[in-house]
């Protein structure tokens, strides 16, 4: 059976991610690439974080919606470079995010430079995260690692609720 | 002849990929002992996560070692079956956690030169190599944002915040010396143009160093000595304790997989 690389991508838009199931893997911008090599189709794959445990996972549920789709030869790559960034989210990732309580990235990946940060460092502010459930901008980071290694720990001054911010990467 | 030379430099590549990636893989698991006995829930999982970073960055370097290599050892025989003179780690990450202050200062003070080589590594003429560096590279980066905002934190903190730090310092202060003593396994790779010779690193390190500790009202300590040997396989008694718990499995059940 060989469908359209379109076909495949609308499938691959199905498959949640493991760990933040409101996204796909095609709104999390894992999936680089999808091609047919003769009869065998090839999907590249790249990390979020070089020891994310979902990886794996991730890898497994490709797989799996694949076979069930009926795709028999298949091949997956994994593809370092360039390494993933949260720029790649899509902009319905970002919306879907919200609305599941999760802020979504708001720097710019330029600001995450070595000099950018040393530069905060030395006493720069620290971003503003709007609070994804009641929107007031008078939030604060509890931890620099929430539950995933993707995501930060905040609290909302204003409605007093904790929350995850997908930290830009 | 060219044959030669390549196989000296790749003799050198392996060896000085075992130091990146055992450098990864002792203190990824020295920082996951924490795992479940932080001071509070939210530095645990952010212990476990930095931890994860490192071995999943250890797993990247120590692939490509053993592809370099090319005896078909892969990560897992390099991880779980060499001995503790095999391995080519720092002897700063090879240090006891300590308490939470000394565990995060040792993660300072590896962080900003972290952040310094995989930036210089960008660079690299070997495309692998650069490859890992701008991955792991921005991890390094948050990682140091959170040592040095803990450093400083604790270093300015309670006096027994401060005492504690301090201690650490001094006490880690003679590892540091052995991230900047290159040897001709660097020299080789930095003709090659594969890496830059760790001397170079050291000024800026000392200055990222130097801005942090005296935003923690810390004092370097006036000391030039360092120990050295690590990178050379000649460890501190703790590497051994370490690879007993890290490596049992496979020791024990020589083989085993699930």
């Amino acid at each position: 059976m060989k469908v359209s690389t379109d076909t495949i991508w609308q499938w691959l838009a199905e498959v949640p991610d493991p760990e933040i199931p409101v996204l796909s893997l095609t709104d999390l911008g894992v999936i680089r690439d999808v091609r047919w090599e003769e009869g065998t189709l090839v999907v590249t794959v790249t990390p979020t974080y070089s020891g994310c445990p979902a990886t794996a996972v991730i890898n497994l549920d490709i797989e799996t919606k694949l076979r069930s789709c009926g795709v028999e030869n298949l091949r997956l790559e994994q593809k370092l470079s360039p390494p993933w960034t949260t720029d790649w989210l899509s902009p319905e990732g970002r919306a879907k995010l919200r609305n599941y309580g999760i802020a979504p990235p708001v720097e710019s990946v330029g600001e995450m430079s070595v000099s950018g940060r040393l530069s905060r460092l030395s006493g720069k502010q620290d971003l503003v995260v709007p609070c994804p459930r009641c929107g007031s901008s008078d939030t604060e980071k509890v931890s620099q690692f929430g539950s995933t290694p993707c995501k930060a720990a905040y609290r909302c001054r204003e409605c007093l609720e904790p929350f995850d911010y997908f930290k830009c990467h | 002849m060219a044959t030669a030379v390549d196989n000296i430099v790749s003799d050198k590549l392996f060896e000085w990929l075992l130091r990146r990636g055992d450098s990864a893989l002792i203190l990824g698991h020295r920082v996951s002992e924490w795992c479940g006995h932080s001071p509070v829930l939210e530095e645990d999982i952010a212990l476990a996560n930095v931890a994860l970073d490192l071995i999943g960055q250890a797993r990247l370097w120590l692939t490509y070692a053993g592809e370099i290599e090319g005896k078909g050892r892969g990560e897992n025989e390099l991880a779980f079956l060499r001995d503790a003179w095999d391995f080519h780690n720092f002897l700063l990450v090879e240090q006891p956690n300590g308490d939470f202050g000394k565990t995060l200062m040792r993660q300072f003070l590896y962080d900003a030169y972290q952040v310094l080589l995989l930036e210089a590594l960008e660079n690299s003429s070997d495309q692998r190599v650069a490859e890992i560096a701008a991955k792991a590279g921005k991890e390094a980066a948050y990682h140091l944002d959170r040592s040095a905002d803990l450093v400083i934190r604790l270093g300015d903190g309670t006096s027994e915040s401060h005492r504690r730090m301090q201690t650490a310092l001094e006490t880690l202060w003679i590892y540091t010396g052995e991230l900047f003593s290159g040897d001709e396994v660097d020299e080789v790779v930095s003709d090659a143009g594969i890496a830059p010779m760790p001397e170079t690193l050291q000024s800026s390190w000392r200055q990222i160093v130097d801005e942090v500790l005296t935003r923690a009202t810390l004092e370097v300590p006036d000391t030039t000595f360092s120990h050295t040997g690590g990178v050379t396989g000649r460890h501190s008694e703790h590497l051994g304790h370490l690879l007993a718990e890290m490596q049992f499995l496979q020791r024990a059940y020589p083989g085993a997989t699930w």
